[in-house]
């Protein structure tokens, strides 16, 4: 895979709040993590969920983020952290801080 | 649980004539589940959908007869069979981690064609499974997900305080052990693959499998050795 | 706008180890949808869609499959698969049958 996305990128969700079916849970929105691996490159469900068919199909990325990222009172150690599947769409590159 | 399944084995015009009774010879199509309690309005509308599908052709008696036959074959049984294997056979092991449809295929499971991905607990790493935008389980390897799982409380909790659900549901896990949580929104399906339990050496497959539960599938405990 | 269903994060009580066998008109609608999907009469993506679509109101108040089968009730009739008068009759008809089969249990045939 070219371009900004691939496993090891710091990414970040897009802070987007559009009505209407996505897969994108809301909790993750805004928030940064890195990409795990590609799940796939898959139909859009955004399309798909109204009866159209998706194509072409998007990659979907498992991102991992920290709990500490997610929800800043998190109480547990530092290593929890949630992977969730985001569709590319979804996901804008975010600059390594030097 | 009955396995009193419908059986459509004749393909008449079911839709008229039905109000009064039964016409005389005619084979009953639809064999109500009368064990399935007061027939509600969602019952009703679950049989007259299927009854017009099949009417239109859609699909044909013998393949929901089948379909159902296929949902009753998936059970956890199925999960733990290949987490038993993995345990003995290191090379299946990875084979699971790489391809669990592929890995179950070797042991003559049927997997469905939905990509399962195993997360594998290790010393000081735990995994759990959860979808919190709807119920995404990989049903059709360990058949339907518990009620809890499905429930508001698992779905909105687990990805916010994971070890408080873990602690609820009897799994307490020390601070040294990183919690994973995996939440399925695309179409990719988790379990879990456990630590094989200490004082198990030497077990057969059989008797290791006996120790994974579903529960162990999704994350929410850990294979226990029953106390002599 | 955070829809009802998009609850990951959100406050909720106790986990509470509910669970249940499934009925057969559960397992039946169940084959229902794997049967469209198979047949590519309708997605999972549709499924998802229409059970979101039933509101706060209806996901608190119906089951799980319960809600399954109004979804894909919706999504045939908006795919016109299904019309709302056959389906009005076919309701109807299936009561018919159950009072029936009540009524005369033993008429009934096993297979």
């Amino acid at each position: 895979m070219s371009g900004p996305f691939a496993p090891g990128r710091r990414v970040r969700v897009k802070a987007l709040y559009p009505p209407g079916h996505t897969r994108t849970p809301w909790y993750t929105r805004g928030r940064e993590g890195v990409i795990l691996d590609l799940v796939d490159v898959e139909p859009d469900p955004e399309e798909r969920a109204y009866g159209r068919p998706g194509l072409p199909a998007v990659p979907v990325w498992r991102v991992v983020f920290a709990q500490h990222e997610l929800w800043p009172d998190y109480a547990g150690p530092a290593g929890d952290r949630v992977v969730v599947g985001i569709f590319e769409p979804w996901l804008e590159p975010v600059e390594e801080r030097s | 649980m009955s396995h009193d399944h419908h059986e459509h084995d004749h393909d008449h015009d079911h839709e008229h004539d039905h109000g009064h009774g039964h016409p005389p010879g005619e084979r009953h199509p639809f064999q109500p589940d009368l064990e399935d309690g007061p027939y509600t309005w969602h019952m009703a509308l679950a049989d007259a959908v299927e009854a017009l599908l099949l009417e239109k052709g859609i699909f044909r008696p013998e393949e929901m007869r089948r379909t159902l036959e296929d949902i009753d074959s998936k059970t956890p049984a199925n999960g733990a069979r290949l987490v038993a294997r993995a345990w003995v056979d290191p090379a299946f092991k990875a084979r699971l981690l790489a391809d669990v449809n592929a890995a179950a295929a070797e042991l003559g499971i049927d997997a469905g064609p939905i990509p399962i991905r195993a997360v594998e607990c290790r010393p000081g790493e735990h995994h759990v499974i959860v979808c919190t935008l709807c119920s995404c389980y990989p049903r059709l390897l360990l058949g339907a997900a518990p009620d809890w799982y499905k429930a508001r409380a698992y779905r909105s909790r687990v990805v916010r305080e994971p070890r408080a659900v873990l602690a609820e549901l009897g799994l307490e896990l020390s601070e040294e052990v990183a919690v994973v949580v995996h939440d399925s929104t695309a179409e990719l399906r988790f379990m879990v693959l456990p630590e094989r339990p200490a004082g198990t050496e030497g077990w057969d497959e059989a008797r290791l499998a006996a120790l994974v539960t579903r529960d162990c599938l999704i994350g929410v405990a850990r294979p226990e050795v029953p106390r002599a | 706008m955070r829809r009802h269903h998009d609850m990951g994060g959100l406050p909720a009580g106790p986990v509470e180890r509910t669970e249940h066998d499934h009925a057969p008109w559960e397992k039946k609608v169940d084959a229902i949808l794997r049967l469209l999907v198979a047949k590519k009469v309708m997605t999972l993506d549709e499924l998802r869609r229409g059970i979101e679509e039933l509101g706060p109101g209806a996901y608190d108040e119906l089951s799980y499959f319960e809600r399954w089968i109004r979804s894909i009730t919706n999504i045939l009739l908006e795919k016109g698969v299904l019309g709302v008068h056959e389906l009005g009759r076919a309701i109807e008809a299936a009561k018919a049958r159950r009072a029936a089969a009540e009524a005369c249990p033993k008429t009934v045939p096993t297979a």
